[in-house]
């Protein structure tokens, strides 16, 4: 019997970016706040030994405990979905911070383009550019809206950056400080990108070029390259993550409260409105129901589209008849790329997550897409993330995969190899969903989400363009061989690709074709909020991290505003 | 450097290496034994004129049981990465003592991944389906080469000229070798990636010793910052660190 806890005006699911900027807002803005996390409590005291690729990049020290919960994969319906027993082509995070602590903190902006995806598309290229299996639409929400959003966290997160990239929509103010350093590395990027005609610039980065202190009074110190960044956390507090910005900010105001090992198996839904949460602390064994005003979903797109499900709240999208909302658009990214041997050693092994340069004159709709057979693009970067020596082992196409041969290759390469990839946007199609799997249950009984989800003709078309455009930068940057990524055909989930998913829980400005309403409120529940990059009705060509967080700000406002005075938001 | 440095005899390599008690001699070990002093003697050389070996606390099985399941392990790993003109091979870096010890925790026995059933074999894209740990996969791994090795040239795997091994090897790697609960390829994908890792992870693990996987690859290990030297153009050649305090 679970014990029903004092009603709080807001209690959250996850401490993660959204969970964290919803929870500073609202704290802020004077509402009481409880913050719920699976996992356990973690800071920059906690980091300083982390300098261990065995321990954090191979083995997956900050990720999710898949021995609790995992989800189901299948390429197609025909398919029977089989658990994903190891994390490899995405990884989930866990803990204060969750993923954003260990991401690399590559943070942009979606294009107006992606906001307006459908109408900007069938106005330029008509109707049918895309095949009616292609779901495309509109966001419900235009550039122009997010823009002081995005900045907002801009100045939370002190992003390094300079506005020298011609395509992205306009910026009301210039980066909070100035771009990381431009290496010999991303020189030589920088080099062939202009002498080949394009506009390349340094990559916004939470990793930040110096001190900063941000306008909640919390300090991010400057990045030292150290080299271990992503799937690590920051030993100097350098890299911007929540619980060095959005967390302590929301301690600070005595209205907030978080609790660990508190995993939420269901939202309680009464009538048209929601009542609270209930939770198991995964440490006593107790179950709770801590009762709220609102209730706000920030925990990752898996766990939201999942919560939603057992809660039985929305109408499960069913690909037969298109109808439902709820696991609709699950996208993820696609990656192509170029790598280049040369003969000169190079500091590999020195970088940061975000220490990069890129161009945009292939992402978006920044290019005429009239005789080519796919829409949108992605940003094509180089990024010197420090080479780590258990997971570089660059060789050549044809080289031995072992032996003496093999270690002669990966040796010499590790100091003489670069690449560059492609954040590839991902577009919705009617067989790529999320839904409740029938036979495997996680370590509480519920049913684990289940995954539908492969590649499309436009990914492979996306993927091949860019591929040749990213060999082209290669070989201008002189590298003496250049091999393109292999084409794709069906996605596999051995091999780390991107934890770039989406979809799930959409948004947009219809209850007919989403889920949430541009403020993120559930449609079918007006004090329910759910907040992340499931609320993308696709993926666009860049990290999500940004647009998700910019998401995050706007959705905050719109719950302060609605627990003043209730009703839709829209 | 907080430990201190120990020499390594040919005695201690003999014992622990189970050659001196008659056991087995093959061309795997015998390599290893030469390439072990030869390698030994570059150390007493070495330009920054100590020696800084660590390894005599990180030798002893946490997993297995026996010296022959240990040696078949330990040739397997050498000629995945074997000793040349760059460096060390897989034996002298401890990578067998490195796998050894991942097999007797967490890493063996997968306790962080889904290992609820029904298990099914699943397609390829659907990644690892096994109802077996990696404890399992290794322990089962191993006695199936020693099994290749007897069917095919009537003798041990340790016992066999390295050409034979890679033969028996590449079998495995084509899948060509009929496994229980998990494939020949499966298991040897996974021998390779865990030398790899025994390779280039930290001493403190027990591989990597001396930190010569990383001083081969020209990797600094643990170091705090390099915004100093980030810019410049020429290739910079820094002392390792490890984590252990090397």
């Amino acid at each position: 019997m679970a014990t029903t806890l004092p009603k709080v005006d807001v209690v959250i699911v996850g401490l993660g970016w959204t969970g964290g900027i919803i929870a500073a807002e609202c704290a802020k803005a004077g509402l009481k706040v409880i913050g719920l996390e699976r996992g356990r409590k973690r800071g920059t005291e906690d980091y300083q030994k982390i300098h261990d690729e065995y321990r954090y990049a191979v083995r997956y020290e900050l990720m999710q405990d898949l021995a609790k919960e995992t989800i189901t994969i299948r390429n197609n319906r025909k398919m029977p979905a089989l658990p994903m027993r190891q994390l490899s082509s995405f990884l989930l995070g866990e803990g204060l911070g969750g993923s954003g602590t260990h991401w690399n903190g590559h943070t942009w902006r979606f294009y107006p383009y992606d906001f307006q995806i459908k109408t900007m598309t069938d106005e330029k290229y008509g109707p049918n550019k895309l095949s009616s299996d292609y779901l495309l639409q509109d966001w419900g929400v235009t550039y122009d809206e997010m823009e002081p959003y995005f900045y907002k966290y801009d100045q939370t997160a002190g992003i390094s950056g300079e506005d020298k990239n011609p395509f992205w929509g306009k910026r009301a103010q210039d980066f909070p400080t100035p771009p990381m350093k431009r290496t010999p590395i991303l020189k030589k990027f920088e080099g062939a990108t202009k002498s080949l005609g394009y506009s390349p610039f340094m990559l916004p980065s939470a990793n930040l070029s110096e001190a900063y202190t941000n306008p909640d009074g919390e300090v991010i110190n400057a990045c030292q390259y150290c080299g271990f960044c992503e799937r690590f956390g920051c030993e100097y507090g350098a890299k911007t993550s929540p619980e060095i910005t959005v967390i302590p900010t929301a301690m600070k105001t005595g209205k907030f409260e978080a609790r660990f090992h508190a995993n939420v198996l269901e939202v309680i839904k009464s009538g048209n409105k929601v009542t609270g949460v209930k939770y198991l602390d995964t440490q006593s064994g107790e179950e709770f129901i801590q009762e709220a005003e609102v209730v706000v979903l920030a925990s990752y797109v898996m766990n939201n589209a999942k919560l939603l499900m057992v809660s039985n709240i929305g109408e499960q999208y069913d690909p037969e008849t298109g109808k439902g909302t709820l696991g609709k658009n699950y996208c993820y990214q696609i990656l192509p790329g170029a790598t280049g041997y040369f003969d000169e050693q190079m500091n590999t092994f020195m970088g940061a997550g975000a220490l990069g340069m890129s161009i945009d004159d292939y992402n978006a709709d920044n290019f005429d897409h009239s005789d080519l057979d796919f829409i949108h693009g992605g940003s094509i970067s180089i990024t010197q993330t420090g080479y780590r020596p258990i997971e570089t082992n660059p060789i050549q196409r044809g080289t031995p995969t072992w032996g003496a041969e093999f270690k002669k290759n990966s040796i010499y390469n590790y100091t003489r190899t670069l690449s560059i990839g492609a954040q590839g946007a991902s577009m919705p199609h009617k067989e790529n969903y999320l839904a409740l799997d029938s036979k495997y249950k996680d370590a509480y009984g519920l049913p684990l989400l289940q995954m539908t989800y492969n590649f499309t003709d436009q990914d492979r078309a996306l993927h091949k363009y860019i591929t040749e455009v990213s060999t082209n930068i290669m070989k201008e940057m002189g590298a003496k061989t250049v091999e393109g990524k292999e084409v794709i055909t069906d996605y596999d989930i051995v091999g780390y690709q991107t934890t770039h998913n989406t979809g799930g829980t959409i948004m947009g400005a219809s209850p007919e074709n989403s889920v949430v309403n541009p403020f993120l409120q559930h449609w079918d529940a007006e004090n329910l909020f759910v907040v992340g990059a499931g609320n993308f009705t696709h993926n666009g060509g860049y990290n999500p991290t940004g647009t998700v967080a910019a998401l995050a700000y706007r959705s905050a406002e719109g719950i302060i505003k609605y627990s003043k005075s209730s009703g839709s938001l829209v | 450097m907080t430990e201190k440095p120990k020499n390594y005899s040919r005695r201690d390599f003999l014992k622990t290496t189970g050659i001196a008690t008659g056991a087995l001699i093959g061309g795997g070990l015998i390599g290893g034994l030469v390439g072990f002093n030869a390698n030994k003697t570059d150390q007493n050389v070495s330009d920054s004129g100590t020696t800084t070996h660590e390894m005599a606390n990180n030798q002893g099985f946490q997993f297995f049981q026996n010296q022959r399941e240990f040696d078949v392990l330990s040739n397997a790993t050498e000629r995945i990465l074997p000793k040349d003109d760059l460096g060390p091979g897989a034996i002298d870096l401890g990578v067998p003592y490195f796998i050894d010890h991942q097999l007797a925790g967490q890493y063996g026995s997968n306790t962080k991944e889904y290992m609820h059933g029904p298990f099914a074999v699943g397609a390829k894209t659907q990644g690892y389906q096994s109802r077996l740990t990696r404890a399992s996969i290794f322990r089962q791994g191993i006695a199936r080469l020693e099994e290749e090795a007897n069917n095919k040239f009537d003798k041990g795997f340790s016992s066999l000229e390295v050409e034979q091994m890679d033969e028996i090897l590449t079998a495995f790697q084509n899948d060509e070798i009929a496994m229980t609960g998990v494939t020949s390829a499966f298991f040897f994908r996974l021998l390779r990636t865990a030398t790899l890792e025994g390779a280039y992870a930290d001493p403190m693990y027990g591989g990597n010793r001396n930190m010569d996987g990383w001083k081969m690859k020209e990797f600094p290990g643990h170091q705090m910052a390099y915004i100093n030297v980030i810019e410049e153009e020429k290739f910079q050649k820094i002392e390792p660190k490890s984590l252990g305090g090397m």
